[in-house]
C-alpha cells in the first residue's frame, strides 16, 4: 500500500501508477478475506511499513521479521532479525509460518567516537558503503555497535539499518537497550504489564557476547566525519560534502561504472559537490522521514526560503509522524519555507503514486537508492541527510548543513 | 516449476556493476498484480530508445541480432540490487532466461531466482569477462554450457568453470521442487516450536 498510494493532500483509491487503484482494492479484499489487519489508506496510523512497525510496537528486540520490501532490514534496529524476502518466500512464510534459509556470515561494523555538528546515522551510513562498497556487506549479517552507535537515538539507529541493504548485507541489527525499551514502551502493539516485565527481562540477553567472535570486523573512527553526499548512480558514490567529484582512481570503482555515473549525472571529475545547482529536494523515505528527522530539517528551514526554482517536498513517514509534525507547527515551518506539505507514504523516493521528478532534474534527497531512473526517468539524485536536504533547499545547491547551524 | 539440470544456449553479456531490479524490470512496466506481462517490460529503460515506448535501441545486447534467442545472461557485481520486486525474476524467465552468471548478486535477488527455476551462476569477474569476450566475437557461434548436475558453465573451445550453489538449491532446482510442499513435510515440528515459543514469548505473537 505505502508504495502506491498517492501523497497528495484529499487522496483516495486513485493513484497515477497504472493498475494502481486495482492494486489498492484487490488488496483490501485479500486483507479481509484472509483476516489480515491492513493499515489502510484512511487508517489513522497508515505509513511506509518501516516507520509504523516501530512507531506501533509491531516489531519488538528478539523478534524474526519478513516483509517483501528490501528496506525490513530498516527494523533491525531494534534488536530484531529483520529482512527482505521476494513474494514466493512471502508465500511461503505465510503458508508454514517458516521461511528456509542459510545461516548468515556475521560482521559487526563499529562506529567509535562522537559525532561531529550536523553529521547523522545517514553520513554513517553513506561514509560506510562509500568506503567498503556496495556489496561490503554481501552474505552478512550485521551487527552495528560502537560508542556512536550507542549514541544514537532509536530513530536514528533506524536509518543506520536502513540502509544495510545498499551494503548488500542480509540485514543489520543492533543490539536493544534502555533507549529501545523506553521508546517502545506503550505503544500500541507492544507488551503490556506483566508480559512487559518479563519481555524486557529476555530482551536484556539478546546482545552479543563480550568477546563474541565474528567472521568480520570494521572499526571506523567517527571524530573526523563529516555530512556526505552521493555524486554517482550507487549509495557507494559518496563522498563528504565539502568534497569533490572524485577522479577514476579515487572513485572506488571500475573505469566503465565511473565514466557512466558521471555522464548520467551530468558531471565533471573535480567538480566541487558544495555549490551544484539543484532542481529539487526531497525528504521522505523509510531512511529519514521520522519526526526527529523532521524537527531537524525544520530546525534548518526556519525563517528560510527555498531557492526560486527549486521544487521542495516533505513527505512524512507515516500519519501519526504527521500528526505530530503538525502538532508541533513543523508543518508550518515546512510550508512557509515553500515545501509541499503531504499524506505518509513511500511517494518520490521511487515515484509511488505514480508521481516523479523531471527528466535529467537534480535532486538532492533524503532516500536511500540514486540507481539512474529510481526517482524519475533520468532523474539524477544525491543523497544526503534531511539537514543537508534542507540545506540545500535554501541554497538552491548542494550545500554543507553547517554552515547554517550556530 | 520446470527442472533444470543442464542448458547449451546463446548468452546476451550484460556487464555492469548494480544492475538493479528497477533496471531489469522498471516499476512503470509492472502493470497489474501478475506474474505474467512482464518480458516486455525487461530492461526496458535500455532495451527502447524511449521511456515507454517500444522502439529498439539497436545498441543494446538483446536487440543485436547474434543475440536473438539468449537464454544465459552474463552479468556484473551485484547483479539485481534494490528493491526485492520478483517481478525482476519473473520478467527475466518469462523472456527465456534460464541462468544469470554474476560475478555476486543481491541476495533477496538470488533466492528469488532459485523459487522461480533459474540458476544463479556465481563466478570469478574475469572468468566472466573471458566468457563475455569469446560470446561478443560470435554470439550465434558461441553457445554457452550451465550444467547443475556437474556445477560447470562451459563454451566450445574454452575451459571449464566450476561454480559453487549451496545444496539445498541445486536440489530445488534439479528436482523443480517446490519450497512450500519441502517444508509443510517438517509441519509436526514447526507446530511444536510455535507452541513451544509462544509459551515462553507471548508478546512475540498479536
Ligand atoms: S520509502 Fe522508498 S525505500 Fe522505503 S519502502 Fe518505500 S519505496 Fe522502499
Amino acid at each position: 500500500m505505502d508504495h502506491i498510494v498517492d501523497t497528495f493532500p484529499g487522496r483516495g483509491d486513485d493513484t497515477r501508477m497504472p493498475g494502481g487503484r486495482a492494486f489498492i482494492t484487490e488488496t483490501r479484499e485479500a486483507a479481509r478475506a484472509a483476516g489480515i489487519h491492513l493499515f489502510d489508506v484512511r487508517d489513522a496510523d497508515q505509513g511506509i511499513v518501516h516507520v509504523i512497525s516501530p512507531e506501533l510496537g509491531i516489531v519488538l528486540p528478539g523478534a524474526t521479521v519478513v516483509c517483501p520490501d528490501s528496506h525490513t532490514c530498516t527494523q533491525g534496529a531494534m534488536g530484531a532479525f529483520a529482512w527482505g524476502i521476494g513474494s514466493t518466500e512471502a508465500e511461503h512464510a505465510l503458508a508454514t509460518g517458516t521461511l528456509r534459509v542459510n545461516r548468515p556470515k556475521t560482521m559487526r561494523v563499529r562506529f567509535e567516537g562522537r559525532l561531529g555538528k550536523g553529521v547523522t546515522a545517514k553520513d554513517l551510513a553513506l561514509a560506510l558503503i562509500g568506503r567498503h562498497g556496495s556489496v561490503g556487506g554481501n552474505g552478512y549479517a550485521v551487527e552495528f555497535a560502537g560508542s556512536a552507535v550507542r549514541a544514537l537515538e532509536v530513530e536514528a539507529r533506524l536509518t543506520l539499518c536502513n540502509m544495510a541493504t545498499e551494503f548488500s548485507a542480509v540485514t543489520g541489527f543492533i543490539a536493544p537497550d534502555d533507549r529501545t525499551f523506553a521508546y517502545l514502551e506503550g505503544r500500541r502493539f507492544a507488551p503490556k504489564a506483566a508480559d512487559w516485565d518479563a519481555a524486557v527481562a529476555s530482551w536484556r540477553s539478546l546482545a552479543s557476547d563480550e568477546g563474541a567472535m565474528f567472521d568480520r570486523e570494521l572499526v571506523l573512527a567517527v571524530n573526523e566525519f563529516t555530512p556526505m553526499v552521493t555524486w554517482g548512480t550507487s549509495p557507494q558514490h559518496s563522498v563528504p560534502v565539502t568534497a569533490a567529484v572524485p577522479a577514476l582512481e579515487a572513485s572506488g570503482t571500475t573505469r566503465e561504472a565511473w565514466e557512466r555515473a558521471l555522464s548520467y549525472m551530468g558531471l565533471e571529475p573535480g567538480r566541487p559537490l558544495a555549490g551544484l545547482p539543484i532542481d529539487a529536494a526531497f525528504i521522505g523515505s523509510c531512511t529519514n522521514s521520522r519526526i526527529s528527522d523532521l524537527r531537524r530539517a525544520a530546525a534548518i528551514l526556519e525563517g528560510c526560503k527555498v531557492a526560486p526554482g527549486v521544487k521542495a517536498i516533505c513527505v512524512p513517514g507515516s500519519m501519526s509522524v504527521k500528526r505530530q509534525a503538525e502538532a508541533e507547527g513543523l508543518d508550518e515551518v515546512f510550508r512557509r519555507a515553500g515545501f509541499e506539505w503531504r499524506e505518509s507514504g513511500c511517494s518520490m523516493c521511487f515515484f509511488a503514486g505514480g508521481e516523479s521528478f523531471g527528466r535529467q532534474e537534480r535532486v538532492i534527497s533524503s532516500t536511500n537508492r540514486n540507481f539512474e531512473s529510481r526517482q524519475g526517468p533520468e532523474t539524477r539524485t544525491h543523497l544526503a541527510s534531511p539537514e543537508t536536504v534542507a540545506a540545500s533547499a535554501v541554497a538552491g545547491c548542494i550545500a554543507d548543513v553547517r554552515e547554517l547551524m550556530d | 516449476m520446470e527442472k533444470f539440470t543442464s542448458l547449451t544456449a546463446v548468452a546476451a553479456p550484460l556487464i555492469r556493476a548494480n544492475v538493479d531490479t528497477d533496471a531489469i524490470i522498471p516499476s512503470r512496466e509492472m502493470k497489474a498484480v501478475s506474474k505474467t506481462g512482464l518480458a516486455e517490460g525487461l530492461f526496458a529503460g535500455w532495451r527502447y530508445t524511449e521511456i515507454g515506448g517500444r522502439e529498439p535501441n539497436p545498441d543494446f545486447v538483446l536487440n543485436r541480432p547474434g543475440h536473438a534467442g539468449a537464454r544465459i545472461l552474463l552479468g556484473g557485481e551485484n547483479f539485481g540490487c534494490g528493491s526485492s520486486r520478483e517481478h525482476a525474476v519473473w520478467a527475466l524467465a518469462e523472456y527465456g532466461f534460464r541462468a544469470v552468471i554474476a560475478p555476486s548478486f543481491s541476495p533477496i535477488f538470488y533466492g528469488n531466482c532459485v523459487r522461480n527455476g533459474i540458476v544463479p551462476v556465481k563466478l570469478p569477474a574475469e572468468a566472466i569477462a573471458s566468457l563475455a569476450a569469446a560470446v561478443e566475437r560470435n554470439p550465434a557461434g558461441t553457445p554457452l554450457t550451465v550444467d547443475l548436475v556437474r556445477q560447470k558453465v562451459t563454451s566450445p573451445g574454452g575451459p571449464d568453470h566450476d561454480f559453487p550453489i549451496e545444496a539445498e538449491a541445486r536440489d530445488m532446482l534439479l528436482e523443480g521442487l517446490d519450497a512450500i510442499d519441502l517444508t509443510l513435510k517438517q509441519r509436526a515440528e514447526i507446530e511444536g516450536f510455535h507452541a513451544r515459543d509462544r509459551a515462553a514469548r507471548p508478546w512475540i505473537y498479536l
